[in-house]
């Protein structure tokens, strides 16, 4: 079971009135949201609400036309993404989430990169250091594959696992920045149930360890049951926030899911 | 078994002096092996960033001239009237410096083109050989043009208090260029099976997930291309003092398609392709000699690329170590062994 959430809720990642146009199309209007230390938010809508756009300005990947996306009072605005890592944020990716050509083991090995300690000059002369810091990424890369679970498939090519093992290395991969924040884009779309659970069970444990958690996710039961507090984002801009509880009974969010179809059709 | 192999081969190739004695085939020995330092150095940039550069001759070409100017001194006068002479270096010096400059090449090219990927970064390769060609056929003054520089003095290096060496003759040149290349091959192998090796592995696999795992992309890629260019760069000087003369030529289109050849039919992102693929193409020539006008060695050249990218299309090295891999089913454990012993 997760831990309780500080009674002073600090924020760790603020969204403050994000805009993004692509030339005369608005994608979003004006977003602020925060998400607080240690807690699992979701970011929801339907489709085309701006989710994947919003993910992707958090994660430095785009530049909002207005706006500023702050994590621990540092703004990211003219930060490269691979910085933006550094800082402590660490994402997933929707479809290509693994190197799926090398195997798992190498997957979390890459995935390790700026936990080493050795220098360009160590590799090439062999130092003894070298071999340390080679020594400590191996261990820690089986420490991340036993805590998503899949250390069993360590030796297998990525590309070859099934999809919701994929997944899961795609999180190990993110782990092993070392974040403090993670930030997770439709991490169980396409899964089936079992693999569903199991994935939940992963956020669970790891809310246990007091990360934090932005999710953006299509499948509406699987963030009632893991979130804190939800965002629901329609046509670009936030129409509700709130815990799961009150998300689930507010017109409003009722109308984006279900109504849209229909008044788009009487529309027309 | 398979760790031992590397020994045994280089074992092998240590012994060829020894029993081979035509000073025929022994050349051809030492100009494939210089060409397989090249295509090592391509295989860097090829074969694990995925960069196709089209132009690697020009770090090569540079290597060579100006390995040979420093050596054989010169005296030109550029524009304002500055004269610059500069006398005759030691040319071990010319080997260090011309590696030099080709990596500093490979540097600017780097950071210039690597904005630009993929059929941008091939365009921008393929015009750089060519203005340096142009630069090295032009510039009478400087590189003597198409009259070519001549007399250029063979390897020496020199050991204070003991004497020096040199490399006249054909079985010296040998082991000095079997030495730079077993430098080499080191030198990329210790990158390549190391964080650096891994992240250039991940930006070809996967550029935007590597870049969120906090790998700088632009820092790995100029990386790369340095010391593939430096190592290009340290073949052309050995192609210089080897042949003593060299003319614009050495910048000829031709030489970068032979080195990707060797890449690609040995098995590019392998470190053992180059060598396999690069002994196979520099000896169809000889091989072909007896029985075959160069017309028709050429046609056998063609034929046995079209064949080999046909049933091994990943390559030659690849499809071994597959063969003898088969029974396991774990896919590529080598690295991870490799690295277990190192560790002290």
């Amino acid at each position: 079971m997760s831990t309780m959430p500080s009674n002073a809720p600090q924020p760790v990642l603020s969204v403050e009135h994000i805009a993004v146009h692509f030339g005369g199309l608005i994608a979003i209007t004006d977003m602020s949201f925060v998400v607080n230390q240690g807690e699992i938010v979701s970011l929801i809508g339907p489709n085309g609400a701006g989710k994947t756009t919003a993910f992707n300005v958090i994660t430095g990947f785009l530049r909002p036309t207005k706006g500023e996306v702050r994590y621990k009072n540092t703004s990211l605005s003219n930060l490269k993404p691979h910085e933006v890592t550094s800082l402590g944020l660490a994402r997933t990716f929707q479809r290509t989430s693994v190197f799926q050509s090398v195997t798992v083991f190498e997957n979390v090995m890459i995935g390790l990169h700026r936990r080493s300690r050795s220098t360009l000059l160590d590799t090439l002369l062999a130092l003894p250091r070298e071999g340390r810091a080679e020594a400590e990424l191996r261990n820690l890369a089986h420490e991340l594959l036993e805590i998503v679970g899949i250390a069993r498939r360590a030796d297998e090519l990525a590309g070859s696992l099934s999809y919701g093992d994929q997944r899961l290395l795609g999180v190990a991969l993110a782990l092993a920045t070392d974040p403090s924040m993670l930030l997770l884009d439709e991490p169980v779309s396409g899964m089936n149930a079992t693999e569903t659970a199991r994935f939940m069970e992963l956020l669970d444990k790891l809310h246990g360890r007091g990360m934090s958690i932005l999710l953006v996710e299509h499948d509406v039961p699987m963030v009632m049951g893991v979130s804190d507090r939800i965002v629901v984002l329609n046509y670009g801009r936030i129409i509700a926030e709130g815990p799961p509880a009150v998300i689930r009974g507010n017109p409003e969010v009722i109308r984006a899911y279900l109504g849209e179809g229909a008044s788009r059709h009487a529309a027309h | 078994m398979k760790r031992l192999v590397p020994y045994i081969a280089l074992a092998a190739f240590a012994s060829v002096p020894l029993w081979l004695h035509d000073p025929y085939l022994l050349n051809a020995f030492i100009t494939t092996g210089i060409l397989i330092i090249a295509a090592m150095s391509l295989n860097l940039l090829l074969g694990y960033t995925g960069q196709l550069s089209l132009g690697h001759v020009a770090f090569f070409g540079i290597g060579a001239y100006t390995s040979a100017l420093v050596s054989l001194g010169f005296d030109v006068e550029l524009i304002g009237g500055i004269r610059v002479v500069h006398e005759p270096w030691p040319v071990w010096t010319g080997f260090v410096i011309g590696t030099l400059v080709a990596a500093l090449c490979g540097y600017a090219v780097g950071k210039l083109s690597f904005k630009v990927r993929g059929a941008y970064f091939v365009i921008v390769t393929i015009s750089f050989a060519e203005v340096v060609r142009l630069v090295a056929l032009n510039w009478v003054e400087l590189t003597q043009g198409p009259l070519a520089l001549t007399s250029i003095p063979p390897m020496t290096l020199g050991f204070p208090g003991v004497g020096y060496l040199d490399f006249y003759s054909k079985q010296s040149n040998y082991y000095l260029v079997l030495a730079v290349l077993v430098v080499s091959y080191v030198v990329i192998q210790r990158l390549v099976y190391s964080r650096v090796g891994r992240a250039m592995i991940a930006l070809k696999e996967n550029e935007s997930l590597a870049v969120s795992v906090g790998i700088d992309v632009t820092r790995y890629l100029v990386l790369a291309a340095v010391f593939s260019a430096g190592i290009a760069g340290a073949a052309g000087s050995l192609y210089a003092h080897y042949l003593k003369i060299i003319d614009p030529d050495v910048f000829a289109f031709l030489y970068t398609v032979t080195m990707v050849i060797m890449v690609i039919s040995g098995g590019k992102g392998t470190l053992a392709g180059p060598i396999v693929g690069g002994l196979i193409f520099g000896f169809i020539p000889v091989a072909a000699r007896s029985f075959a006008t160069p017309e028709i060695q050429w046609i056998l050249y063609g034929l046995l690329m079209i064949i080999i990218v046909f049933v091994l299309p990943k390559g030659i090295v690849p499809a071994i170590e597959k063969w003898f891999s088969a029974p396991n089913t774990s896919v590529d454990p080598e690295p991870l062994q490799a690295k277990m012993h190192d560790t002290p």
